[in-house]
């Protein structure tokens, strides 16, 4: 008995430790997302869209790209297959990811486990969790999403009230934190790792080649990242079948 | 304002649906190499691609897209956190585009 006391008492120390480390690790998403969803508050509200309707879709959604393209669409009047389509194409880059995730996850985590979970996946949070050097627990992956998604609903609010408020170069201004952000995910690990660089290159370049040339114009912005997206990550595996990115 | 509750609603589950399948759908490991390099290249494919090109129609001009570009590349290539750079990059972006509005 004492010793099976000991065990849960050992797990549950665990638990909070992961816990606890993933939110220290997610506190510079959560600031990043504070001016990226401040911008989506602001242009939500001044797109004629009611407060508290602008902070339900960030609260629901907890998406950069698809809810700035969902909320776009229905500022425009756009109908609700053309919405719904949309927002799943750009969303359909997190099926790589969760299936991508769900790789590096410990085994044994419950289906209820892995629904909360899943809720939270995001771009960052999901680069985060995927540079880790050790598995990911439902503690850790909980523990990174939670910071990240009140900041993103805190920002939402504050830009949404603050609207009219502020300079309008000042809110063009601030579209870029989003990219800022992807940026400074992916050159620290680019830095570090020949395939990462190698990887994040190709796809630069393809989705530059999809967006410009004209023969591929009809393709979509959502459409575009996948296809980068699979292309350069086969070239990856086939190139660099070691992943030097989480062993070295 | 019920048809925008709808819209968000379906927003929201077509958002829900590729988080959650795959992770309720795969639960062992995938044993073949080539998939687990494929997966494991994923963020640094997605990340790129969403930069570029997109980054450059972001803001109000392309130069001032390009200087916000330019900053957030060299703060981020000596790892400062997320934020400082995100920071950086909206006030080279907003001095820019006030630069722009006098010439």
């Amino acid at each position: 008995m004492k010793i099976d006391q000991k065990k849960v008492i050992g797990a549950k120390n665990k638990n909070l430790h992961d816990f606890i480390d993933g939110t220290k690790q997610s506190i510079p998403i959560a600031l990043g997302y504070f001016p990226v969803s401040f911008t989506f508050g602001l242009m939500a509200v001044k797109g004629g869209i009611p407060v508290w309707i602008v902070i339900l879709i960030s609260m629901t959604n907890l998406t950069s790209a698809g809810q700035f393209a969902g909320t776009n669409l229905i500022i425009a009047g756009a109908g609700y297959i053309e919405i719904t389509v949309t927002t799943f194409i750009i969303n359909i880059r997190y099926m790589l990811m969760s299936l991508s995730l769900s790789q590096k996850l410990t085994q044994g985590i419950s289906n209820i486990k892995r629904g909360i979970m899943a809720f939270g996946v995001t771009d960052e949070t999901f680069t985060v969790a995927a540079m880790q050097k050790k598995d990911i627990t439902f503690a850790f992956m909980t523990g990174l999403e939670v910071l990240p998604y009140i900041g993103w609903a805190v920002g939402t609010s504050a830009g949404a009230i603050v609207c009219n408020l502020l300079p309008e170069t000042l809110q063009n201004s601030m579209s870029i934190a989003l990219y800022a952000m992807f940026i400074a995910l992916v050159i620290p690990a680019a830095k570090k790792s020949k395939a990462a660089l190698s990887v994040a290159a190709c796809a630069i370049f393809l989705s530059s080649i999809l967006r410009w040339i004209p023969l591929f114009s009809a393709i979509s912005g959502g459409w575009r990242i996948i296809i980068a997206t699979v292309i350069a990550c086969t070239v990856g595996a086939k190139f660099f079948p070691m992943q030097d990115v989480q062993n070295e | 304002m019920n048809k925008i509750l709808i819209a968000v609603f379906l927003m929201a589950i077509v958002t829900y649906i590729p988080r959650v399948a795959p992770l309720a759908i795969f639960k062992n490991k995938i044993q073949s190499r080539f998939l687990t390099a494929f997966l494991g290249y994923v963020p640094f494919a997605v990340l790129g691609a969403m930069i570029f090109p997109d980054i450059l129609s972001s803001t109000g001009h392309q130069t001032s897209a390009i200087v916000g570009l330019v900053i957030a590349v060299i703060l981020s290539y000596f790892e400062r956190s997320l934020l400082l750079v995100a920071v950086c990059a909206i006030i080279a972006v907003y001095v820019c585009e006030l630069i722009l509005a006098m010439l």
